[in-house]
Formats: C-alpha cells, sequence, structure tokens
C-alpha cells in the first residue's frame, strides 16, 4: 500500500437557520467539548465561524457556522454568494421546533436552496428540527413528519435527496444526526469497514465500533452474529454519548481542558460481555465488545495492536487538530 | 388534619421522613433520588396532599416518608408515636430561593419538640435549591441559616442536638451525596465498613475508595481519608458509564440463542470457546489515562447492589492490577459477613 503524503480531502460544510435555531450549541457540544448546559453562554454568531476537524480517512471537514441574523444572511446571499456557496459538500439547515413562524423560515430556506443549488448542485442536504426537548414526548413524531414533508416540499433540485432528523442538545438525537452526516462525508468508509470486519474475525468480536477520538462520532461500526439482535439500535450513539460525558467529568475531577482528558484504555468485563475502548489510530478509538472470555479479551488486544499500522495507513499523518478561529 | 398513616410498628425498617415548606422540594428530591426523574421534569409533580412511603429495597431496607408541607406534626390528632417511633432521620428541606423565615420557626419548634420526646433522632437540614444562588450568596444564605437554627436551639439549652446542615440541588450530585451521609449514619456496620475500606486503601495505595449502593448512586461508605465532593462526582459518574454500557451489551441473549437455532452456523463463529468460560462473575472496570499511563479508576461489583469504586492515585502502575484483586477478594469476602445477602 502506498504510505506516501495523500492529498487530505477538504469537504466544506455549511451551517445555516435562523438565528437562535441551536447552530452554535450543536457546534460547540459535537465539536469544540461543552456540555449542553453551557451553550447558555453563547452569543448569537456574527458573519461566520469556521472550525476544521480532521477524521479519520483523510477528511478534512471544514465547518462554516453561519450566523442566522437576517442582515448576515441577506450578505450571504448577494454580497458572498460564490464565496459562500460554491464547493460545498453538505448543507446542514437548522429548524427552530418552536419558531412561531414556520411559514418564513421555509421561505428563507428556500432562498439558500435556490442558491445552493447555482453554486453546488451536487451538495447534500440534511434538516435537522431542532429543540424536540421543548416538544411533549407523545406529539413529537408526528410534528417532525409534518414539518419534515413541508420542508421537503420546498427543496427543489434537492427535493428528493434531503435526510431529515429530529434533534435536542438533551438527548442523544443530535449524536445521531452527526454521524450520519460524518458518514456521508467520509470518502472511504467501505475501504475501512472491509479492514474493520477482518478485524472483527480474527480476533472473534461481536461487535466492533470506531469512533473519532475527539467528537466521539461514530465512524463506521461492523456487528456479527447474534449481536446483531442487540434490540438497543440506538447504542452507537447512546456510547458517543456517553463518553462525551465521561471525558467531562474526568476532566473536571483531573483539571485538565476536556480535549486532552482522553483515556487510554477503558474496559467493562461482566459475565455477559467484556467490553472495551482504546485507541486505533491517531484519530480514532476503537470500541470492542467480545464474548465474555479472558482469553478472547487478551488475544484480542494483541491483534488490535497489530492491526494499528494497517488503520494508520487509512488515517491522517497530520497532528488532530481543532480549533476554531473567527474570521 | 388528614388521615392518620397506618404504618406497621415494628417492622425494624429506618425510616427517613422529608417535611418542609410546600414547594421547598420534598417530592423533587425523592423522585430524582430514588427513581431517577430527570431534575427538569420535577417542575410536573404535583402537590404532595397526603403522606406518600416509598420502601427502598437495597442492601438494606428503608423507607421514605414524603410529608405534605402543611401538615402540623404535633398536633395532638396527629400519631407522632407512630411517625417517629421507628424512625431514622428527619430531613427537613428548605427554599433557599425563598423567603425562609417561616420554615425556620417551624424548624426549630419541631426541633424542640423532637428534643423532649425523640432525643436521639437525627434532624438532616437541606438548604435547597442552591443552584439558582451566586457562590457569594449561597453561602451567606447557609451560615445565616445554620445561625439561626443554633441560636433558638441554645436558647433553649439543646447545644448538642443532632442537627447537621446540606446544601443541596437536584441539578448536581449534592443531593446524592447528602442523602448519603444521612444514610451512612443510620448503619450500625458503618466503623466496620469504614476500616476495611482504609486497609484495602493502604494495602494497595488507593487514593480513595466508595461503597456504592448502585441503584441510587448513595455511597453508604467511604475510607477516611478526606473526602470531597469531586471525588464522589467522578466515581459516581463513572458507575453510569459501567451500568449503560452493560445495559447496552448485557441484553439477554439466551432468548435469541434459543430461538435463533438452525439459522446456519455463520451465526456465531468460534463463540464456543465462551461457552466454557463465564467471563468475570461480578462487574468489573478499569480505565487507564493516557497521559500518565496509569490506572485511574476501578470499579467491582461486591453483590446484587453494592459496587466498589476506586481511585487511584499518581503511582498506580498497571502491574498493581494483580494486588488490587487480590486485596479486593479479601475485601468482597470481608464483606459477605457484613451484608450476608
Ligand atoms: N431547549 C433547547 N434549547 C436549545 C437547543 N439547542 C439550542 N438551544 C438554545 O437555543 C439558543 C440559541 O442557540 P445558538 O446555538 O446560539 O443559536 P444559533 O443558531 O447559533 O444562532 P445565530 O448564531 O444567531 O445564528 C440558546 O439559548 C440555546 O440554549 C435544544 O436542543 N433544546
Ligand atoms: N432550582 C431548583 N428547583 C427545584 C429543586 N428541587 C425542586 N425544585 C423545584 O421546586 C418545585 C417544588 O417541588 P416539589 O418537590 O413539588 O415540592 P414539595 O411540595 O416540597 O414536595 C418544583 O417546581 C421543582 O422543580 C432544586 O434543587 N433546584
Ligand atoms: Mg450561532
Amino acid at each position: 500500500m502506498n504510505t506516501g503524503k495523500r492529498q487530505q480531502k477538504q469537504r466544506k460544510v455549511l451551517l445555516m437557520g435562523k438565528s437562535g435555531a441551536g447552530k452554535s450549541s450543536m457546534r460547540s457540544i459535537v465539536f469544540s467539548n461543552y456540555v449542553a448546559k453551557d451553550v447558555r453562554r453563547l452569543g448569537a454568531t456574527i458573519d461566520v465561524e469556521h472550525s476544521n476537524i480532521k477524521f479519520m480517512g483523510n477528511l478534512m471537514l471544514n465547518l462554516w457556522d453561519c450566523g442566522g441574523q437576517d442582515g448576515f444572511v441577506e450578505n450571504y446571499l448577494t454580497h458572498q454568494r460564490e464565496h459562500v456557496f460554491s464547493n460545498v459538500a453538505v448543507l446542514i439547515f437548522v429548524f427552530d421546533i418552536e419558531s412561531r413562524e414556520f411559514g418564513m423560515d421555509v421561505v428563507s430556506y428556500e432562498t439558500i436552496i435556490a442558491a445552493l443549488e447555482e453554486c453546488s448542485p451536487n451538495a447534500k442536504v440534511f434538516c435537522l428540527i431542532h429543540k424536540m426537548d421543548l416538544v411533549q414526548a407523545r406529539l413529537r413524531l408526528q410534528l417532525f413528519e409534518e414539518r419534515a414533508e413541508h420542508i421537503r416540499a420546498a427543496s427543489g433540485h434537492f427535493q428528493t435527496k434531503v435526510d431529515f432528523f429530529a434533534t435536542s442538545i438533551w438527548d442523544q438525537s443530535l449524536y445521531k444526526a452527526w454521524t450520519q452526516i460524518i458518514y456521508f462525508l467520509i470518502p472511504n468508509a467501505s475501504t475501512i469497514e472491509a479492514l474493520l470486519q477482518e478485524l472483527a474475525e480474527v480476533i472473534d468480536a461481536r461487535e466492533l465500533i470506531l469512533y473519532e477520538r475527539t467528537t466521539c462520532l461514530m465512524v463506521t461500526h461492523v456487528t456479527r452474529g447474534w449481536e446483531m439482535e442487540n434490540p438497543f439500535t440506538d447504542r452507537f450513539e447512546r456510547i458517543s454519548s456517553i463518553l462525551k460525558t465521561h471525558k467531562h467529568s474526568m476532566a473536571k475531577h483531573t483539571g485538565v481542558p476536556a480535549g486532552s482528558a482522553n483515556f487510554a484504555e477503558m474496559q467493562i468485563k461482566t459475565s455477559q460481555f467484556m467490553f472495551f475502548i482504546t485507541r486505533l489510530t491517531e484519530n480514532t478509538n476503537l470500541a470492542a465488545s467480545i464474548p465474555p472470555s479472558e482469553q478472547i479479551f487478551n488475544a484480542a488486544r494483541v491483534n488490535i495492536l497489530l492491526a494499528r499500522p494497517r488503520f494508520a495507513e487509512l488515517d491522517i499523518s497530520a497532528k488532530p487538530k481543532t480549533d476554531t478561529q473567527q474570521q | 388534619t388528614g388521615r392518620l398513616p397506618n404504618g406497621k410498628i415494628g417492622d425494624n425498617k429506618p425510616r427517613l421522613l422529608l417535611m418542609g415548606q410546600r414547594r421547598s422540594g420534598k417530592s423533587s428530591i425523592s423522585s430524582v433520588v430514588f427513581h431517577k426523574l430527570p431534575p427538569s421534569e420535577t417542575l410536573y409533580l404535583e402537590t404532595t396532599t397526603r403522606i406518600k412511603k416509598e420502601s427502598m429495597h437495597s442492601f438494606m431496607d428503608f423507607q421514605v416518608w414524603d410529608f405534605p408541607g402543611h401538615v402540623d406534626y404535633f398536633d395532638p390528632a396527629f400519631d407522632t408515636e407512630n411517625i417517629f417511633d421507628e424512625i431514622g432521620a428527619l430531613i427537613w428541606v428548605i427554599d433557599a430561593q425563598d423567603e425562609y423565615l417561616d420554615a425556620i420557626a417551624r424548624l426549630n419548634t419541631t426541633i424542640l419538640n423532637l428534643q423532649q420526646h425523640y432525643p436521639a433522632i437525627n434532624v438532616e437540614v437541606f438548604v435547597h435549591k442552591v443552584d439558582g444562588l451566586s457562590d457569594d450568596y449561597r453561602s451567606d444564605t447557609f451560615r445565616d441559616i445554620i445561625q439561626r437554627v443554633q441560636d433558638e436551639l441554645s436558647d433553649a439549652g439543646y447545644e448538642n442536638a443532632p442537627v447537621s446542615f446540606y446544601q443541596t440541588s437536584i441539578y448536581d450530585h449534592s443531593i446524592f451525596e447528602a442523602f448519603s451521609k444521612v444514610i451512612q449514619k443510620l448503619i450500625p456496620e458503618l466503623p466496620t465498613l469504614e476500616s476495611l475500606l482504609n486497609s484495602l486503601c493502604s494495602n494497595c495505595r488507593i487514593e480513595k475508595a466508595y461503597l456504592f449502593d448502585v441503584l441510587s448512586k448513595i455511597y453508604i461508605a467511604t475510607d477516611t481519608s478526606p473526602t470531597d465532593s469531586s471525588s464522589y462526582e467522578i466515581c459516581s459518574d463513572y458507575i453510569d458509564v459501567v451500568v449503560d454500557v452493560s445495559e447496552i451489551y448485557g441484553w439477554d441473549r439466551n432468548l435469541i440463542e434459543k430461538s435463533s437455532y438452525g439459522r446456519g452456523d455463520e451465526a456465531i463463529p468460534g463463540e464456543a470457546v465462551a461457552v466454557e468460560e463465564t467471563g468475570n462473575q461480578d462487574a468489573e472496570s478499569l480505565i487507564t489515562m493516557e497521559r500518565k499511563g496509569n490506572n485511574y479508576l476501578y470499579l467491582r461489583e461486591i453483590n446484587k447492589y453494592l459496587a466498589l469504586i476506586c481511585l487511584m492515585g499518581d503511582d498506580s502502575p498497571s502491574d498493581k492490577k494483580a494486588l488490587i484483586d487480590y486485596n479486593v477478594g479479601v475485601f468482597q469476602a470481608a464483606m459477605k459477613e457484613v451484608f450476608p445477602r
């Protein structure tokens, strides 16, 4: 395999939606180690805030958090039209479920969709219907579907390709949505999956999950045998959320910044399963669920160690860096 | 006053009485601590109108009685014998965000009454809802409340009444920590547990060890080195991690295994090995930190209800694991004698 320096795949992602919809809140939680209750400190975003984050598989995420106040949006659509809307891989549009002027939100969405169609016709669109925690649980699904249908109808060229998610910063729904978005962006997901599948067979894992280290978002997973019957279908985003929370409590206790409170390994052994999470590459952690056997456990750890270089080749060589700079 | 409670006499379960003004947060506390209600949902709790009794089954059984705010406990029509007879502790909840002079006046009357008739009862004052207060204001309020209670007590000649004060909120760990301390006073075996934990810590050079009731996340004992809330918090969060992951991967495979016979051999290649081994009988978990490469947190199930959690010191090389396993084994055996179930 070629180990030379490969081209880093820059992917531009626009995060848009009305002011106060929750864009910066979710960005800070997913990418900057905020916890849900910290977001009250955020002010309205002025113009665009950029963050870059490196993912496995040569992916460099170039996130544009676009302040949603009318003046800024006007500016994106006119003076900065080319600059903002060209070369977009993904547009994430956030709708506030509590908004009292949903009609207006959709109109604004339509003008943005038009600009996107013009400058980046091949972009992918994700719509997040956000702050779902504010809706009574039994009404959520229906309301979500109504809104989604309405928005889809206004999506023009992208109509058949928009994906919808109901989200809230107060539960793992946020991770579920972002996991899908990331998965869409990873250029060589199938190569990674094939490698992971191979490893899973060697170590006889029930399940292997690859997580990006900073965000704790799942890159991909392999599930084998009976584990496919696991009734907890939301376990991947649940584990993301568990890991994130743990990171925070660790940081708080040790007094280091949340970004660097990393464990080298976590293991849980019970009579029904053994589970561990360990570093796989520069940017990823591997979670493994295996049968409850000390023998399999030990062999698995050794084999993962041996597999590291092969995964590292898929990973990017540069040091991981998550920086947010004002433009 | 309302109906009398018909508590069975002689059931010997320590009783925790939750009292205080209406809307002070009593029902919220018991729902959050004992029923895992998310704190934000306490906003929808209805006012308690009659005494609500709950039995907690754990390493030790106890009852929690949630009182409506308006009851006059010393009204002659009220059977005080019945209420205070088996009591373990009286928890008096004061809303720190509200005007609290009336609450204190009632608390003082109650303490004085108890001192005359039931001097052994612990009075635990929860200065509650402190989450809404600034740090300065919070400690001023706390000091003021303590002062007002103590003045009254010494005027009446009861300087040594068993009254303790805690700052609590359902929005953080403080309510669990306060409950832990209240319950520890009701455990006769506490000194034994503490000395067992002390020797575990010194044998393995563990920084801090807690014995947790896993379900409620109340700790029933810790070694006698100084405690700080941050150690409690990290251990309590760690339990969440282990419990959550155990739920996700500990689902009942037996059902599936039986029903999916003949689904093809590829169903579970190689898992025959596992049939022989059953892993750890008692769940165990370990976290190693990246920075120093040392062991950091360790958890071990002790019995159906309790788990031991250890915070390792800085000098905790990974090869120490064998030493810990051995000593924890010893600890577990000793525990079986203290709590036979
Ligand atoms: N209840 C609830 N509130 C949320 C959620 N997400 C964000 N919020 C709140 O929404 C408010 C606005 O959030 P921001 O993230 O600053 O909004 P924004 O979309 O970045 O706004 P601009 O930067 O002006 O475009 C904050 O007060 C958040 O606390 C959610 O999932 N549920
Ligand atoms: N800010 C804050 N509010 C609380 C806290 N505990 C309870 N509350 C609120 O206080 C109100 C009254 O609580 P409730 O339990 O019904 O009081 P009770 O009448 O004493 O049982 C509810 O709206 C709770 O949400 C707390 O720790 N902090
Ligand atoms: Mg913003």
